[in-house]
């Protein structure tokens, strides 16, 4: 079942368009941006809640690369292959990620932390290579570069587990 | 040189509200068209001479005028801005989007009230998370201001308007695709006829234009068809935002007069190549453009000198070529784009560019054949136009045609070499 939290933010996309066909994509968003990612409950669940049946939804769910449809890691990295970052050096990222990470492109990290998936142009090819890492991007990369953003991410982590245990 | 696409837009700075982007001249624009009628608007922006931004180069007044008008059109009518910029090489939309939000929501609604339209739809790629927020922003701004809502500024129009964020796809970007993708089904293109301007979104009168088209549209209204044409250094009127990545010393993006020549931009802005690389071609306007080499540059940048080349202006970003990276590669990188974003419907495109990619792979990894080279060049004919539903597949032809033509050499020593000469002396072309 959609929480109430999800049922009013999908209210409130609802009030842009004439019908609740259309709301759909915005739905599935918004159980994404909640559970991390749209299983097939939550394929039912948006389903049910639009009045639409699940293998419509299904169909529209795995047309769209941001919808994921099998679950990712705590942090998606997105990096670019478009054309202006092959050319400035998405290879040697490419090499350089799934080493540190020690995954494929579509894959995720053991512990669960990182999934590393490719994707096209992001936007900001005057400083390419560029990757995105959740809802930042990172430009002018180089393997040092990486490495840095990485132990940042590490870093916050550990200091929110800290943070954590000092709770009672 | 006159720069209003950008003249409140620079790099690191926060973008205007809406009370800064009113003192610096921001919904004089709207408040004059609102004094005009429709077909008064229309006329202008006619006799501006503007053409579409989004790649093709539709002149804007001529594809609005196909919208019904009159009391009995039918209602209700969709303007949607396409802010999908997707193609690859390509970044321009994106400052304006975050650099002056409030240009575009102005934009949007006049050429709104130029068609009458009921409801504005911004169709925004989702990896835009700044600029969403700051469209987000500057609509509730908008509205609280009554610059849009019901009776704009007391006047008897009326617009709604919303953002819409994409769940991300290429074919995204196609005008009717993206009308599919905003009632909630895959993106796959239509069938044209019937058109947009009569049956659109949920069958109703909808124009689809392009973020810097409509960006365009305030300083129409300010200062005249004569001005806008003033700016140009060709036939067709205003500015361009022009863009260069790639190995040259200053990748970025700038808003010059419309048709400055390839070679002032490639040399005076983007500062020329980089030390150790030498030039070897460029394609002008995005992935989907062909290739232009050294013979070329001194064309000027604008929809028809482009195509008298050859090629095409389309987004104006232009992507370069040098020594050190392999041609055979990049069109593979390229290939492997569309073939991945191909929708699937027309068998020339999504069978066609599996295949073409294939061959490319098989060269690049030494097992090319003479025969290939023909074999390819018999793929872009059957991706030419009229043979798909959209443009997707004639534009992955472009870069593939001409990149036949201008770097056959480089072909011809992967087939002969059995490899690609640039990986094979150790250094691989990512240096
Ligand atoms: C595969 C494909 C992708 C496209 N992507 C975009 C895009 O991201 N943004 C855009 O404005 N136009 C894009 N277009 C062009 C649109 O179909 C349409 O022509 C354009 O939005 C019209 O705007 P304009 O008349 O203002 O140029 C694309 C076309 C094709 C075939
Ligand atoms: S040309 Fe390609 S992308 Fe366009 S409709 Fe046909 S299959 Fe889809
Ligand atoms: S090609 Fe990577 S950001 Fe454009």
């Amino acid at each position: 079942m959609l929480s109430e939290q999800e049922r009013r933010e999908i209210e409130a996309h609802a009030r842009h368009y004439p019908n609740n066909r259309a709301v759909c994509i915005e739905a599935l968003k918004v159980v994404q941006q909640h559970r991390g990612w749209v299983s097939d409950d939550g394929i039912a669940d948006v389903a049910e809640a639009l009045q639409i049946t699940p293998a419509e939804l299904e169909s529209v769910a795995t047309f769209y690369n941001m919808i994921f449809r099998k679950p990712v890691g705590k942090h998606v990295i997105l990096l670019c292959d478009g054309v202006s970052c092959w050319i400035m050096g998405y290879e040697r990222l490419h090499q350089h990620l799934t080493n540190r990470l020690g995954i494929g492109l579509g894959q995720t990290t053991a512990d669960g932390r990182f999934t590393l998936l490719p994707n096209v142009c992001l936007g900001a090819c005057d400083h390419a290579p560029v990757m995105m890492m959740d809802d930042a991007h990172y430009q002018d990369l180089d393997p040092a570069r990486i490495d840095e953003i990485l132990a940042s991410y590490q870093q916050e982590e550990e200091k929110s587990t800290d943070g954590n245990a000092a709770d009672p | 040189m006159e720069t209003p696409l950008t003249h409140n837009i620079s790099p690191g700075k926060e973008p205007p509200d809406l009370v800064q982007y009113e003192k610096t001249g921001g919904y004089a624009a709207l408040r004059k068209a609102l004094t005009m009628s429709p077909a008064e608007v229309q006329a202008a922006v006619k006799e501006s001479n503007l053409r579409g931004r989004g790649g093709a180069g539709f002149p804007t007044a001529q594809k609005w005028s196909f919208v019904p008008m009159g009391d009995d059109a039918p209602r209700p009518k969709y303007l949607v801005c396409n802010a999908d910029e997707m193609e690859p090489g390509t970044f321009k939309d994106r400052l304006l989007l975050e650099g002056d939000p409030h240009q575009l929501v102005e934009g949007i609604i006049i050429s709104a009230y130029a068609i009458q339209a009921d409801v504005a739809y911004v169709f925004l790629r989702w990896a835009y998370k700044l600029a969403a927020r700051r469209m987000e922003r500057a609509i509730a701004e908008a509205y609280r201001d009554g610059y849009l809502g019901k009776n704009i500024l007391g006047s008897a129009y009326s617009l709604e308007m919303y953002l819409h964020v994409s769940a991300g796809r290429y074919i995204c970007g196609e005008e009717t695709a993206l009308l599919n993708a905003l009632e909630g089904k895959r993106a796959n293109p239509r069938a044209k006829p019937p058109y947009p301007q009569v049956s659109g979104l949920w069958g109703k009168p909808t124009i689809v234009n392009n973020v810097e088209t409509l960006c365009n549209l305030p300083h129409i209204l300010n200062h005249g068809a004569k001005w806008f044409k003033s700016l140009s250094r060709s036939g067709d009127g205003g500015t361009k935002l022009y863009g260069a990545s790639g190995r040259v010393k200053n990748p970025g993006l700038w808003e010059l007069p419309m048709g400055t020549p390839l070679r002032e931009i490639l040399e005076e802005h983007a500062g020329g190549m980089r030390d150790g690389y030498q030039f070897r071609g460029l394609l002008p306007g995005g992935a989907s453009t062909d290739f232009v080499t050294a013979d070329h540059l001194d064309v000027a940048m604008d929809f028809d000198s482009m195509q008298s080349v050859g090629s095409r202006l389309g987004t104006g970003a232009m992507i370069v070529l040098d020594d050190k990276t392999c041609p055979v590669g990049m069109l593979l990188n390229l290939e492997h784009f569309f073939a991945q974003e191909s929708c699937g419907w027309c068998t020339p495109c999504w069978s066609g560019l599996s295949w073409i990619e294939e061959i490319l792979q098989d060269m690049e990894e030494g097992r090319g054949k003479t025969s290939d080279l023909e074999l390819l060049e018999s793929h872009t004919h059957l991706l030419g136009p009229g043979h798909t539903f959209c443009a997707l597949a004639p534009g992955a032809a472009e870069p593939l045609q001409s990149g036949l033509k201008y770097f056959r050499d480089d072909f011809e020593r992967h087939i002969h070499e059995k490899g690609c000469p640039w990986r094979e002396h150790g250094q691989g072309m990512q240096m």
